[in-house]
C-alpha cells in the first residue's frame, strides 16, 4: 500500500504551518525588531500555499521541476525583502530551513508504521528544503553582484574629470593605475573636452598613480602626442622622486614632455605659456588710483 | 621549479636564507595589481625604502605584464630572503609559455616582438638588485629578481 504524500501533506496544511510558526515564534534568534509576527504568518503560509499547491508524488524527488518555478519566484522575493528589511543572509536561510522541522514532524505521525517510507520521503524533502535555502542565498548574492557592477562603471566615469582650471588650461588627475581601457576613457574625455572648451593647455597629474612602468609611460606619451595633434599643449604633473628615479632607471625617454613635480608648478608654467600674470593686489596703487 | 627550497647559493657564494614565502597565481590583467599590492606589503614589512619599494614594483610590474602579454600568466614565488646581515624580496616568475628565442637581444633597449617600448625586461634588470633569466623555447620561461632593503 502506498501512501499520496503529497495529497496527505495538502490535506494537514494547516497543521504544518502552525507547527512552523510555533516553531519559529519559539526560536530565541526571531527577530521581532525587524518584522512583526502577523507578517512573518503572512510571508509562511505563502511559501507552504505555493509549495504543497504544487507538490506531487512525482516531483518531490526533482529539485529542479518547472512545477517549483513559483515557489523559486516567491523565495527570492522574500529574500530581497528580508535583506532589504536588515535581515543577514543566516536569519534568511534558517527561516527556509526550519520548514523542515515542521514537515518531518508532520510526516512522522503520519507514517508512524513504516519507517522505510518515512526515511525515504525524508530524505526528498531534506534535498527539497535544501534547494530552496540555497535559492535564498543565491538571490541575495544576485543582488550584492549588481550593486558591484553598477558601482565599477559609476568608478570608471567618476575617475576620470576633466577639470577646466582656467580660460584655456584643462587639469585632468589619474588616481590609481592606467591600463590600456583606462587610458582610452583618459584620452577620449580630454581630448573631447579640449575641442569644447577650445583650451590650449592639458595638464595630467599623476600624484595619484602608484607605480610608473613602461606600459604606463607608454600610455601617457600616447595622450601627450595626441593632445600635440589637436594643437594643445600637454604638461605631465605630480612626478614624485621616487617615480622619477624609476623611471631614468627604466630607462623611459620622457624629454620630450614638459614634466612638473606639482600641479601648482604646472599651473605656474601654464599661466606663462598664456602670458598670464597671477600676483597679489597691491594696495597702494588702489589708494593712489581713489586719490 | 623546485630547485629554490629553504637554502640556495647565489654567484657570490653567500647563503641566502628564505625567511617566508609566499605564492601568487597571475591569470589576468586585473590580477597585477592585487600582485604589486602583496608585493609592498612583503616590502614594507621588512622595511624597505620608499625608493627601493617602488624600484621593487615597477619591475615585478613589468615581469608580470610580459607574463600576461606572452604567455597568458603563469605564477610568481614571492619570497623575504636574508643575506648575512640584509634582507631583501626575491620574487621567482615562471611562465609556460614561448619561451624567448634570443635572450640577449630580448635584454637590448628597445627590442620588443610587441608594440611596447621594449624597455621591459633590461628595466626591469636596472631597477633590481640581482637579476637572471632562463627561458627555453616551447617550455617557457623564469625570471628570478632579487632587490635588497639598501640596495
Amino acid at each position: 500500500m502506498k501512501i499520496e504524500i503529497s495529497k496527505m501533506l495538502q490535506k494537514k496544511k494547516k497543521q504544518v504551518l502552525d507547527l512552523w510558526m510555533k516553531n519559529q515564534l519559539k526560536d530565541a534568534n526571531l527577530r521581532e525588531d525587524l518584522m512583526s509576527n502577523d507578517e512573518l504568518r503572512v510571508q509562511s503560509e505563502e511559501l507552504v500555499d505555493a509549495l504543497l499547491k504544487k507538490l506531487t508524488d512525482e516531483n518531490l524527488a526533482d529539485i529542479e521541476s518547472a512545477d517549483f518555478e513559483n515557489v523559486y519566484e516567491i523565495l527570492s522575493g522574500i529574500s530581497i525583502t528580508r535583506a532589504r528589511q536588515g535581515f543577514s543572509p543566516r536569519e534568511t536561510g534558517t527561516f527556509v530551513f526550519s520548514l523542515k522541522e515542521a514537515l518531518f514532524e508532520t510526516l512522522q505521525q503520519e507514517l508512524k508504521g513504516d519507517p522505510v517510507a518515512l526515511y525515504d520521503v525524508t530524505m526528498k524533502v531534506n534535498k527539497l528544503i535544501d534547494s530552496f535555502g540555497i535559492v535564498t542565498f543565491e538571490t541575495f548574492i544576485k543582488g550584492r553582484e549588481e550593486v558591484i557592477l553598477r558601482q565599477t562603471d559609476e568608478i570608471t566615469e567618476i575617475s576620470t574629470p576633466v577639470i577646466r582650471v582656467w580660460d584655456g588650461i584643462l587639469a585632468l588627475p589619474i588616481i590609481g593605475t592606467l591600463d590600456s581601457a583606462r587610458t582610452q576613457v583618459v584620452m577620449e574625455s580630454l581630448l573631447q573636452e579640449i575641442v569644447n572648451t577650445s583650451s590650449s593647455i592639458a595638464i595630467l597629474d599623476i600624484s595619484g598613480v602608484p607605480a610608473v612602468d613602461s606600459l604606463v609611460a607608454q600610455h601617457l606619451i600616447k595622450t601627450v602626442s595626441a593632445t600635440r595633434l589637436m594643437g594643445a599643449e600637454c604638461i605631465i604633473s605630480g612626478i614624485r622622486p621616487e617615480i622619477a628615479q624609476t623611471v631614468v632607471h627604466l630607462g623611459i625617454d620622457l624629454s620630450n614632455v614638459i614634466t612638473k613635480s606639482s600641479l601648482s608648478s604646472a599651473l605656474k608654467h601654464a599661466f606663462s605659456v598664456l602670458q598670464l600674470e597671477v600676483r597679489k593686489k597691491q594696495k597702494e596703487n588702489y589708494s593712489l588710483k581713489n586719490m | 621549479m623546485e630547485k629554490s627550497r629553504i637554502t640556495t647559493t647565489t654567484n657570490s657564494m653567500t647563503i641566502l636564507t628564505v625567511l617566508n614565502r609566499d605564492n601568487f597565481k597571475i591569470e589576468r590583467e586585473q590580477d597585477v595589481v592585487p600582485f604589486r599590492n602583496r608585493v609592498k606589503e612583503h616590502a614594507v614589512k621588512i622595511g624597505m625604502g620608499l625608493v627601493n619599494q617602488t624600484k621593487l614594483i615597477t619591475a615585478a610590474s613589468e615581469l608580470v605584464r610580459n607574463m600576461l602579454r606572452y604567455a597568458n600568466g603563469g605564477e610568481i614565488l614571492i619570497e623575504v630572503v636574508s643575506k648575512i646581515r640584509e634582507n631583501g624580496i626575491r620574487l621567482t616568475f615562471t611562465d609556460k609559455g614561448p619561451g624567448i628565442e634570443n635572450v640577449e637581444t630580448a635584454m637590448k633597449d628597445g627590442f620588443s616582438t610587441g608594440k611596447s617600448l621594449g624597455l621591459g625586461l633590461p628595466g626591469a634588470k636596472r631597477l633590481s638588485s640581482e637579476f637572471t633569466i632562463n627561458s627555453v623555447v616551447g617550455k617557457g620561461t623564469v625570471v628570478t629578481i632579487i632587490k635588497w632593503k639598501n640596495g
